[in-house]
């Protein structure tokens, strides 16, 4: 195998399978090559199984079937303290009665570094993290913030060529959790380690990652860049799980491969791309994201046109929500930026709806009878 | 003015809202306060009077003391023949009334051997004229008994007729007066050495609880939710079932022909029975088993609230298992544990009933001599001053326990 190939395979989830009680499994055949240096996020719906593959990463729990490997070597038989990887975790898992200092010099301490040494590092760490000042308090006498920054630095002082992250901004609030983004991503690209992201807010993963795993009921729905992912979602749980989406219910009447024809219920005929599009004939949903689906004037209308009744509309601030409702009931979002073009429509006006047949995607139909299944 | 907002007339419904508010929740808790007066503060509070507060000779020969009050004892010299002659005729009036022997038993306790001294002059005098004692008492004494003469008896009179004593701290702390007055010690040290035996017994028992309750705790923690349900009722099982019984039951174990002496003599380890019951062995093992709850529980809820991704952190970060535990996992746990140590300790160094039963001679506990002071030898003066000094020590202990863990640091659960 060449450097190359080692350093694109340097953690590899190879079949990995779990099961807590030899009877259902939590993640089922997750297979997932990581490139030295990556951010890869593994993201999903709490209880679809990303923390316990960080966690058979980690070495805190045994892996039923398949095979773990970091940097070619599998590490099945190695025991959690020698695997050398670093792990921040939701609560921050500060040691309480040990000072900042103190919880930082732990794992140079452990590894027999000379006083000197780990006195250095402590500083420099504290340095990198910008809490100079904090390293003769205690964890409780910190901010959430603050706790989180002391966490990251000390899964960062002994040098691990891999950091796992387990929801570390879920404790925070939201202007802390932007700001904590951002220092993660500093640290990451500072330092060049490589990055294991779990977490259930999609923004997050959208902001900072390389690459995400999208994960539903123990299997990865879609792995690839954000953009990727929210532009061309691979099924309709993606398609819904990244960001907002518009779902129409359909039936698919031609597919040429590229673009797929749909009859509505009413019997417009609508086209989309095809992303994941079932055979002709069968019941199929189309996604249009609320930016990319317009309310229809005179100037402007793109290829397809269905007609809505217009319910309500939400403030938000810089954009303003419209909601419809379609002849079979389905609800419409438009998202229209607040400036001079937002129109005042009467409750209940008939209005026409248009998007443009790239930004319509063509997805299977989800097997729950709710298509929205997570927020 | 500390807020310029408030009018004055603001401020003074504000104070009367919240006096209001305070009455009414002390209007809640009067009943308790009620009861725990009645049966907590009046009863500790007459105890603690009584082993200082002690009037018996005062009531008995009170002209007598009055007298000797001018006289000092130090000089050397007897009291002048006007108090000789006053003692005398309140001997014949105790005498008459029957109350000779009391005086007896309480100058006896300042002077061994002054019992009978009383008791004969006291026959003595109850047969002469009263007016004669008046005028020529002294002499009548001294015919009785030679021992009128010496300086000593007096000064026993005197001292146990001071209404206000620390006699029977001293004794508790086995010193005593020494006839010139000094304090010194006693010959026999019988208290001191049970309140360290009581206090190494307490010791013992908490040590031993920790080193088993510890791992259970942990295990109950750490178990399955149902799995932990379950062992949690046999933790709490002693609760439920009589203190006797529990007790008695170790006397069905460790006796001579017992369950432990059979088990052990039938798989021939040793060859004749063991000395377990009525050994302070025997003591320890019993209590360690009727604590042991108090040393789980606490520490069960305080290991139940840590985290597990501590553990796994130091894990993580490098440190193997048993120094993880120790460095990382032990030192939370210390509420619980500190929690339990004082529960454990401070139940047990006042305990009763288990060594009374089980104890024998060598098992005795400090509780189990002021037991003997306030039933067989009724002196609850001093069963008042032990139980005093017992207090104490306790309080020492908590205050010494706050020094070094902090109260703000306990977890009861």
């Amino acid at each position: 195998m060449s450097t190359h190939d080692i350093d694109d395979q340097y953690v590899r989830f190879i079949n990995v399978k779990k099961s807590y009680d030899q009877q259902s499994l939590v993640v089922k055949d997750f297979s997932l090559d990581i490139r030295k240096g990556e951010f890869v996020t593994l993201l999903g719906p709490s209880g679809s199984g990303k923390t316990t593959c960080l966690m058979m990463l980690a070495g805190f729990e045994d892996v039923t079937s398949g095979t773990i490997q970091i940097n070619g070597k599998s590490v099945q038989d190695v025991a959690p303290y020698h695997r050398n990887i670093g792990m921040v975790f939701q609560h921050y898992a500060l040691f309480p009665h040990m000072t900042i200092a103190e919880n930082l010099a732990y794992p140079l301490k452990v590894r027999k570094l000379p006083a000197s040494e780990v006195k250095q590092k402590v500083k420099d760490a504290l340095a990198l993290v910008e809490l100079d000042a904090f390293g003769g308090r205690y964890p409780g006498q910190l901010s959430g913030g603050q706790k989180q920054r002391v966490a990251l630095a000390r899964s960062l002082i002994f040098e691990p060529s891999i950091v796992l992250m387990d929801e570390p901004l879920g404790a925070l609030d939201k202007n802390l959790r932007e700001h904590m983004q951002y220092e993660i991503k500093r640290l990451h690209e500072q330092l060049g380690f490589t990055a294991i992201y779990v977490t259930h807010d999609q923004t997050e993963a959208l902001t900072m990652s390389d690459r995400i795993a999208v994960f539903n009921d123990g299997v990865v729905q879609q792995c690839a860049s954000p953009s990727a992912l929210y532009e061309t979602p691979a099924n309709s749980f993606v398609a819904d799980f990244i960001g907002e989406n518009n779902h129409i219910n359909g039936k698919v009447e031609s597919n040429n491969g590229e673009i797929a024809e749909i009859s509505l219920s009413r019997g417009d005929r609508v086209r989309a791309l095809d992303i994941n599009c079932p055979p002709v004939g069968e019941p199929c949903v189309l996604a249009v994201r609320p930016e990319n689906l317009f309310i229809a004037t005179a100037g402007r209308e793109y290829d397809n046109v269905i007609s809505a009744e217009f319910i309500t509309r939400l403030y938000v601030g810089d954009s303003i929500r419209y909601f419809f409702k379609m002849s079979d009931g389905a609800e419409l979002m438009v998202k229209v930026l607040n400036d001079q073009d937002a129109p005042i429509i009467e409750p209940g006006a008939p209005t026409r709806l248009t998007w443009a047949t790239e930004r319509g995607l063509a997805l299977d139909k989800p097997a729950g009878k709710n298509p929205v299944k997570a927020a | 003015m500390s807020n310029p907002e408030l009018t004055p007339d603001e401020i003074r419904q504000a104070n009367r809202n919240r006096r209001r508010a305070k009455l009414l929740a002390i209007f809640f808790v009067l009943p308790l306060l009620g009861f725990i007066f009645v049966t907590f503060v009046a009863p500790i509070g007459t105890m603690l009077y009584r082993s200082f507060y002690h009037p018996t000779v005062s009531e008995l020969v009170p002209e007598t003391l009055a007298q000797l009050d001018k006289w000092s004892e130090s000089s050397g010299e007897l009291p002048p023949p006007d108090a000789l002659n006053t003692f005398a005729v309140e001997l014949k009036t105790l005498a008459k009334d029957r109350l000779s022997g009391k005086l007896a038993e309480e100058i006896n306790r300042a002077l061994p051997g002054s019992s009978s001294l009383i008791k004969s002059t006291a026959r003595r005098v109850s047969r002469t004229d009263t007016a004669e004692l008046q005028s020529r008492g002294n002499e009548i004494l001294f015919d009785a008994h030679k021992k009128w003469q010496q300086v000593e008896v007096w000064r026993a009179i005197k001292k146990s007729g001071s209404v206000v004593t620390a006699d029977f701290y001293l004794t508790a702390l086995d010193l005593e007066h020494s006839p010139s007055g000094e304090i010194v010690q006693r010959g026999t040290q019988i208290y001191i050495d049970l309140y360290w035996k009581s206090l190494k017994i307490a010791f013992y028992i908490t040590v031993l609880t920790a080193i088993i309750g510890f791992p259970l705790a942990w295990y109950l923690a750490n178990a399955p939710t149902r799995v932990a349900n379950t062992l949690m009722i046999f933790v709490l099982l002693p609760f439920w079932t009589s203190l006797l019984v529990r007790t008695t039951s170790w006397i069905a174990l460790l006796q001579t022909n017992g369950v432990v002496n059979s088990t052990l003599m039938s798989l021939h380890i040793i060859d004749e029975p063991l000395e377990m019951l009525y050994t302070q062995f025997a003591t320890v093992i019993a209590m360690t088993h009727i604590l042991l709850p108090f040393m789980v529980l606490p520490l069960y809820s305080v290991m139940k609230g840590i985290d597990p991704s501590y553990f796994r952190a130091a894990l993580s970060l490098g440190a193997k298992p048993i120094p993880a535990f120790v460095r990382i996992y032990m030192p939370m746990t210390v509420p619980g544990l500190s929690a339990g140590a004082l529960l454990v300790f401070i139940i047990s160094i006042g305990y009763y009933i288990t060594p009374a039963l089980v104890g024998g001679t060598e098992g005795q506990m400090i509780s189990n001599i002021i037991a003997f002071h306030m039933q067989s030898s009724n002196n609850w003066e001093l069963a008042a001053a032990l139980g005093s000094l017992l207090l104490l020590l306790i309080t020492l202990l908590y205050w010494l326990y706050d020094r070094l863990v902090g109260i703000s640091n306990l977890k009861l659960g």
